[in-house]
Formats: structure tokens, C-alpha cells, sequence
């Protein structure tokens, strides 16, 4: 028997407005809204809408049997919300036949978690939340950004309580073995769904290709490749973005019509079957673990994350980002938190990518700049406020000052060689020149004094984690004076 | 084949693009077998040390080059033909005897289509206005056919405003008795459709190259680039190449940063202008006006650069934006110009938006990673280029005027 588990992406970013270098400390507003809601208003009238109507005639249609589940990010939920809360009510409808499931995701479709795990799993539970909240279902299934994957990233889904995680089912990893299954992942007890991405990108990306040799791509064709899978597979993963319908394929070409007789034809074989996601993991055990210890993604030809942190300006970019977090979620001002948080949409560092002429005209998809290089300058003038933004609350706040200031005198260093240090500025000036074997006393493999006590007594967690990397006076001294250049900036 | 090319100067002698593109095509034509009769115009002030080099350096490539001496120089207005000849004795001036110039056009037409006269050859070939008159001489002369390319036009030269009634009227017949017209770019092609109701089917276009391997001789930077972040405009300082926006968008700059030094390196008609306008904006301590310099000397500033900006109003196409890319300079480019046709690792701004240019500046003064992925992309864009593929199109051309003829 096999199932089909469809997984429908739903997202749009908050898209960034041509942001001058003129702008910083003057305007505080980054995002084009205009334009959002134009790019939001013609894709739900291409995509969005017929989808939901076509998916909802075929659940009634076929009393229960068909079956689908999405994701949908938070970005595009605000959006919903803001310019066409009709949306809202469509996909509340959907989800009230409980024949749709809703997945969780990062809040802002980010890709934090691949540079700060803290930061990732408040995104994550903030989506949760916001899901609870709107649709009344609590997802069990994770699915992150881009399908970005990894033994960690699992580990994680596992230990924020999920049954389940989807995952790119990618040649090279697989090797032998066949997405057709569900795995699990090794060291986690939890399983992983794995997308067929021949049969996906027949649909996603192949189907009005009119130079491809199964066009046209009907729905009783699909089947009879769905038939063949029978006894060498248990269940096929058809994950996609959901603007596949209307949007990257057009309605002219027929994508409706597939869509409309699909279910019709899969459920013509007694056999065959929908399931979702939480479904196919109360169903079928895992056929073996994986093994994934390096990043995974659905993107390109490469399934990695180089789309979006291959080049120089994206790392410089994502960096600078996540460099701020400690400040910007002490400074405790929502509007900053959220627009820094919106910054970190994965799509912001797509619109960088320079390998366009290899990976065609998917990263040209409704991209508000002309050139990656644009797309690069707003970001980091956008970056540039930001921090100004910051500097002002925490002058307020007293937050950097305090890092700087002499520490209650019951709470000074006491250096083995007898020296006090009651601020870091002395601390720096003491690493310059201190002794091998003192340092060594301080810092060994049991113990990082310095790091501890900036933690605990200092209160700068940046500075505390930084310290703790250093085994060498010169190196610890170069980080301290390197975040006193930062705080005094 | 056999080519009878009027052109202009062979470098190192040559005042911008126009001089480098006939030398680079011709080159590359020679290569592949094409005999080339190379008709140029001789400043007499060379007849000593330059155009003996060159004759020699072209004889090792077989192009035949047949020296015309004239005054002529090709971005000259009539205006400054006439200051400059002030400079020549009274003898070199009877030599010559042109009095201004058209009178001297009309001399190196009646001299070059003598030359051109005992020559042999199928197919005429001739760069730019001044040489037009000579080319359609010697067309009627010998029955045979006209292939007229233009790397600029009047109304480029002039934005429109002020359009030499004369020079447009021999730029317009001279398409038109042509038996085809090459431009350096699509857009170049659009405007002559517009401006000279030629028709399209008539245009072929063939862009400007460079040859990536002949670059990359100097090591030395100049001393400023220690001290200082360098934003460089290179190029004739004439109202086509927008010299005035470059100093509206240094304004901008130097308000947001101070150490950064701005330098003009050509000469021309506005540059007194412009020295004044650097002042009248209080920046003169900050703009440097190098005036004319040699090939080596402009490779060595545009290594010595942070950024080079080609703000020009209208630019057929500026082979120096891909001379900036080959010394991996990051470039800003107005979208006026016809080189971003063939190239896509720059930053594109309209001539006139000083904000976007002075915008993009900071920005790669700023942001490592940008001016680091920018330069590199962009070599990457031009390090295979050569003039060998442009001489392919044109046999390709000579091909489809003669198979018409």
C-alpha cells in the first residue's frame, strides 16, 4: 500500500524597501508595505484562494479520504491578518474538516537555527503559539525554514516535544536507500519524513515544462507513478511551496485541473492512500536510522544552505545580524525585537545570492532588487539603524554602561599574583601582561575564572561566551578589548 | 578578406575608448587571417616617437597602416580644434593648412581616399564621424561596400542640447549611403533608429571588448591610497560623462565621511568648470584633477581605487567600466551607459539619482564583503574577454554586406 503526504510551504516575507544609506537614524521604517500587500493581494488571488477552494471541494468531495497539511509562517499570517484576514477564515475553514494538518515552523521563517539555538527555539514556540491562537490546533510536527535539516536540528524537535520532523530526502544521503519510509533520526528518539523530490519537482517545478518528456503531466499519469512505488514503499512525501499552484505553475496550464483530479485517480487503486504527517508516523514505523550530520536543505541542486550563506555578503550580513541578539532581547522594546526578528527571513538573504545564472529564475521570485549588491546595501543600512535604534534604549537602560562600570567592591577578581580587578578595562590590561602560569591557574580545563566571573558578576553573556573559547592570555586579552572598542562604540 | 579600415590612433596615443576599440578589433581581425589597410590620422606632434612604434608594432601584426598626417584628434569640438592649433608653429600649420575643422576633415578626406585609391581591397570599414567623408569617397571611388560603426554619435556627444547641425548632418548621410551600420551596443542602436531614422534591420550590433590579458602590468600603488579610500572618475571631462554628478554625489559622501579623496583623471572641455565647481561646493581640498594621462598611469590609479564611478549621461558603451572590472575595482555605472549589456557584476544607478550614487558609494567604502564579492564577480565577468570573438561578429557582418551586395 502507499500513502501520499502532501505538505503545502505558505509564505510570503515582510520584503525590505530600498533603504538609503541617507535614511539611517531618520526613518525607522524598513519594510515596503505597499508593496507586500500588492505582492500578498495577487498571489492569493492566483494561488492562494482557488487552492483552498479546490482543496476544500476535494475533502468534501472524497468524504475524509484526501488529505493535506501546511505550513504557514508567521510572516505571512501578520500579513493575512493585516491586509486580508479573509485568509485567516479560508485556512480556519480547512482546518475544521480535520482533514488538514498545520505544522510548526520558525515564527520568521529564519534560519536561526543555524546560528543561535536560543533565538530558534523562541521562534519556533512563538509560531506554536500563534497557530494555537488563530486556528485553534496544536501542532505536532516540525518542519523548518527551507527544510533545513540535521541530527541537532532534530534533537531539538525532539526536545520541544514534537512526534515527527520533515526533512529533504536527498540522493547523496539516502545513497541506497529510498525516501519511500519513515526514518528516524540517529540519537533522537523521534521520526523524519523525507521528501521524494523527483515526484515533488514533477509537480513544483517540471510541470509546465512544455521541453520535458512526460509533458503534459496529467493527473491518471502521476498515479500510475504512484502505483509502481507500490511494494517498494510505504508512503511518498509531496513537499512543495504552495504558490506551485496558480503561481509558479499557471492556472492557463492547467495545474488546477491536476490538482483537481489527483486525489480522484491516486484513490482509483484500493491500495493507495492520504495520510498527514502525525498519520504516517502513528502508522509506519521507521525503516532504519539516518545519519545527517551536516545541514540539508530542499534549495537548488546542491540541498544545501549556500543559497541563502554561500557568499561573502550573506555571511557578512547573517553575522551581523545575529551579533546583536543579546542586546536587542535585553533591550525589552517589542517593535525592535520584532523588526530585528523580521530580518532574519530567510528570503532577505536569497535576494543576496550571486550563483543566479547556474540556479535560473526561482531567485528572481517577486525579489525587490535589482542586483543581490542592492539587496546587500539596504540590509546593512537597515542593520545600521538598527543599531542606532539599540544605542539610544540601551543609553536609557544603562545596559552597555553597566558592563563597563567597576563591579561591587565585594566582587572584584582577585588575580593568584594578589592583583584586584574591579572593571574590564582593567581586566584587558591585565591579560596584556599577565604571566603564563597565572592565566594557566585561571583557565584550564576545569575552569574559565575569567568567563565566570564576567558571566556572573559582570552580567555580559557575549563577552562571558567569548572569553570561554580563549586558552591563551593574548587571545582572551584581544576579545576583551575588542568588546570594550564594541560597548564604548 | 581584405579590410581597408579608416580609424583612429593606435595606443598608446589614443584619448579614450574610440582609439583602443579600432586597435583592439583590428588586432583581432589580423589574427584571423584579414588583411587590414589601417587608414589613420597622424598628429605630427608623433611623427617621431609614436607613430613610428606603432607602425612597427602593427607591421608584426600585418596590418598595414598608412599614416595621414592631420590635426584631427576625434573628440575634439570645432571650438577646441581651434585652441589647440594655436599651439603649432606657422610652419606645421602651412603643412597642414586647415583652418579650422572642417576645413580639416575635408583635407583628410581629400588625402586619405588618395591613399585609399591605389589600395586593394573588398570591403571599407570607418570608425566615426570624421572619418566618414573620406570612407564614402573612397566607396564611390571603388563600388565598394560601406561599413560605417559608431561608437558615439553628435547627440551623445552633446546630451541634445547644442547639436552641431553640420556633424549631424554628416553622421546621418553617412548611415544612410552606408551599406550597413555597426553600433558598440543595443542602446546605441535604439538611439540611431530615433535620432537618425535609420532603419533597423540596417543596424547590426557588435559591443566593445577588451582583451583581459593584456592588463595587469602594474604593481605599484600611488601613495594616496594609505591615508585615504579613493573614488575615481576616469574618463574625457566633457558634458557626456556627467563629470558634475560625480561632484554633486562627493558632496554627499564627504558629509557622511571625511576620509575619503575624490579624483578626476581625464581632460576636457569642462574641466575649469569643474575645478570651480568643486569650490563653489566647498570640496576642493577633497577632488584631485589629475588631467590626461597614459595607459599606465590609469591602470595604476584604478588599482590604487576603492571605487570607480561612471556617472556618463550618455554612454554608447565605456570600455573603461570593463578595464575597471579586470583591475577589480568596484564599479558603479549610470544606466545610461551600453556596457551593461554585456556585463552584470556592477552596481547600475541613473546618471542624474546623486543620492543612489553617493548611496552606493558609502556602501562600498563601507561594507567589506560588498566591494570584495563586487570586484571579484565582476573580474570574473570580463577575465575571459578578448577582442577575438568581436572579430568573428564583424567577418560575420563583412559576410552578410558582401553576400548582399
Amino acid at each position: 500500500m502507499v500513502d501520499i503526504c502532501f505538505y503545502f510551504q505558505v509564505h510570503q516575507p515582510h520584503r525590505l524597501k530600498n533603504f538609503s544609506i541617507f535614511e539611517i537614524g531618520k526613518s525607522h521604517s524598513y519594510f515596503n508595505d505597499t508593496k507586500n500587500e500588492k505582492i500578498l493581494r495577487k498571489v492569493a488571488q492566483k494561488c492562494y484562494i482557488p487552492a483552498n477552494n479546490t482543496i476544500l471541494d476535494l475533502i468534501h468531495r472524497h468524504g475524509g479520504a484526501f488529505k493535506v497539511s501546511y505550513s504557514i509562517s508567521g510572516c505571512i499570517l501578520d500579513q493575512f491578518e493585516r491586509f486580508m484576514p479573509e485568509m485567516i477564515e479560508s485556512f480556519n475553514e480547512l482546518v475544521k474538516t480535520g482533514c488538514v494538518e498545520l505544522l510548526d515552523e520558525t515564527y520568521y521563517h529564519s534560519l536561526a537555527s543555524v546560528f543561535n539555538k536560543d533565538e530558534f527555539v523562541e521562534q519556533v514556540k512563538l509560531h506554536n503559539e500563534k497557530i494555537q491562537g488563530l486556528f485553534r490546533f496544536k501542532p505536532r510536527v516540525f518542519r523548518n525554514t527551507e527544510l533545513v535539516y540535521s541530527n541537532d536540528i532534530a534533537k531539538i524537535a525532539e526536545e520541544l516535544g514534537y512526534i515527527g520532523v520533515l526533512g529533504e530526502g536527498f540522493d547523496r544521503i539516502l545513497e541506497w536507500r529510498s525516501p519511500n519510509f519513515v526514518y528516524k533520526p540517529v540519537n533522537s528518539n523521534i521520526k523524519l519524513l523525507l521528501r521524494n523530490h523527483m515526484l515533488s519537482d514533477d509537480i513544483a517545478f517540471r510541470f509546465g515544462n512544455t521541453e520535458w518528456k512526460e509533458f503534459p503531466l496529467t493527473a491518471d499519469k502521476f498515479a500510475t507513478w504512484i502505483n509502481s512505488i507500490n511494494g517498494n514503499g510505504q508512503i511518498v512525501n509531496l513537499f512543495m511551496d504552495y504558490e506551485t499552484f496558480g503561481e509558479h505553475q499557471w492556472a492557463e496550464k492547467g495545474i488546477f485541473e491536476f490538482l483537481k483530479f489527483l486525489p480522484g485517480e491516486i484513490l482509483k487503486n484500493i491500495d493507495n492512500g492520504f495520510v498527514t504527517p502525525s498519520e504516517a508516523f502513528e502508522k509506519y514505523g521507521p525503516a532504519g536510522e539516518l545519519d545527517i550530520p551536516a545541514l540539508t536543505s530542499w534549495a537548488d541542486t546542491e540541498r544545501d544552505l549556500t543559497a541563502w550563506l554561500g557568499n561573502k555578503m550573506q555571511q557578512e550580513a547573517s553575522q551581523k545580524l545575529y551579533e546583536m541578539r543579546d542586546l536587542i532581547i535585553r533591550s525589552n522594546i517589542k517593535p525592535l525585537i520584532d523588526d530585528w526578528r523580521k530580518l532574519q527571513t530567510s528570503d532577505h538573504f536569497y535576494y543576496m545570492c550571486t550563483k543566479w545564472f547556474s540556479d535560473g529564475d526561482v531567485h528572481k521570485y517577486f525579489n525587490p532588487f535589482d542586483t543581490p549588491y542592492d539587496a546587500l546595501i539596504s540590509f546593512m543600512n537597515i542593520l545600521n539603524d538598527l543599531r542606532i535604534r539599540l544605542k539610544e534604549v540601551n543609553l536609557v537602560n544603562g545596559v552597555e554602561r553597566k558592563w563597563l562600570a567597576d563591579v561591587q567592591q565585594d566582587q572584584v577578581f582577585w588575580l593568584r599574583d594578589g592583583d584586584a580587578i574591579k572593571n574590564i578595562l582593567e581586566l584587558s590590561s591585565a591579560l596584556r601582561t599577565m604571566e603564563p602560569n597565572v592565566f594557566d591557574y585561571h583557565v584550564n580545563a576545569g575552569r574559565n575564572d575569567f568567563a565566570t566571573w564576567v558571566k556572573v558578576v559582570v552580567g555580559d553573556d557575549v563577552l562571558a561566551k567569548n572569553l570561554e573559547k580563549c586558552n591563551k592570555s593574548t587571545m582572551a586579552a584581544k576579545m576583551v578589548e575588542e568588546r570594550i572598542k564594541y560597548l564604548k562604540k | 578578406m581584405k579590410v581597408l579600415m579608416f580609424g583612429w590612433e593606435f595606443p598608446p596615443f589614443s584619448h579614450g575608448g574610440l582609439g583602443r576599440a579600432c586597435y583592439g578589433l583590428a588586432k583581432s581581425l589580423a589574427k584571423t587571417g584579414t588583411e587590414i589597410t589601417f587608414i589613420v590620422p597622424i598628429f605630427p606632434e608623433n611623427k617621431n616617437d609614436g607613430s613610428i612604434k606603432v607602425i612597427s608594432a602593427a607591421a608584426a601584426q600585418k596590418i598595414k597602416v598608412k599614416g595621414v598626417f592631420s590635426f584631427m584628434s576625434p573628440y575634439e569640438t570645432p571650438l577646441e580644434f581651434y585652441k589647440n592649433s594655436l599651439k603649432f608653429n606657422h610652419s606645421q600649420r602651412m603643412q597642414l593648412y586647415g583652418r579650422n575643422l572642417f576645413k580639416e576633415v575635408n583635407m583628410f578626406t581629400e588625402k586619405a581616399a588618395m591613399v585609399a585609391e591605389y589600395g586593394d581591397f573588398d570591403i571599407i570599414h570607418a570608425h566615426d564621424w570624421m572619418t566618414f567623408g573620406a570612407a564614402i569617397k573612397t566607396k564611390h571611388q571603388s563600388g565598394k561596400p560601406l561599413v560605417i560603426h559608431v561608437h558615439s554619435t553628435e547627440i551623445d556627444r552633446t546630451g541634445g542640447n547644442g547639436v552641431n547641425q553640420v556633424i549631424y548632418d554628416i553622421e546621418r548621410s553617412s548611415m544612410e549611403a552606408a551599406d550597413l551600420v555597426i553600433t558598440v551596443s543595443r542602446l546605441e542602436k535604439n538611439k540611431i533608429i530615433e535620432h537618425y531614422g535609420i532603419s533597423a534591420d540596417k543596424i547590426s550590433v557588435s559591443h566593445n571588448s577588451i582583451n583581459a590579458n593584456e592588463y595587469n602590468r602594474v604593481k605599484h600603488m600611488i601613495n594616496m591610497n594609505k591615508h585615504y579610500k579613493i573614488v575615481l572618475f576616469l574618463g574625457r571631462v566633457t558634458l557626456q560623462k556627467g563629470p558634475d554628478y560625480f561632484l554633486y554625489a562627493a558632496k554627499k559622501v564627504l558629509k557622511e565621511k571625511k576620509d575619503v579623496k575624490f579624483i578626476i583623471a581625464g581632460s576636457g572641455d569642462m574641466m575649469f568648470s569643474m575645478i570651480e565647481k568643486a569650490a563653489q561646493l566647498g570640496i576642493s581640498d577633497r577632488v584631485f584633477f589629475t588631467g590626461y594621462l597614459l595607459d599606465n598611469e590609469i591602470e595604476r590609479l584604478m588599482k590604487s581605487s576603492n571605487v570607480l564611478v561612471m556617472p556618463s549621461v550618455a554612454e554608447p558603451f565605456g570600455i573603461v567600466a570593463l578595464e575597471a572590472m579586470i583591475n577589480k575595482v568596484p564599479l558603479i555605472v549610470s544606466k545610461q551607459s551600453g556596457v551593461i549589456e554585456v556585463v552584470d557584476h556592477c552596481m547600475k544607478v541613473d546618471f542624474w539619482d546623486v543620492n543612489e550614487m553617493a548611496n552606493k558609494i558609502l556602501a562600498l567604502l563601507d561594507y567589506e564583503s560588498l566591494s570584495t564579492s563586487i570586484s571579484e564577480n565582476g573580474f570574473h565577468d570580463v577575465r575571459k574577454m578578448s577582442w577575438d570573438s568581436q572579430a568573428t561578429n564583424c567577418l560575420k557582418i563583412y559576410e552578410k554586406v558582401l553576400g548582399d551586395a
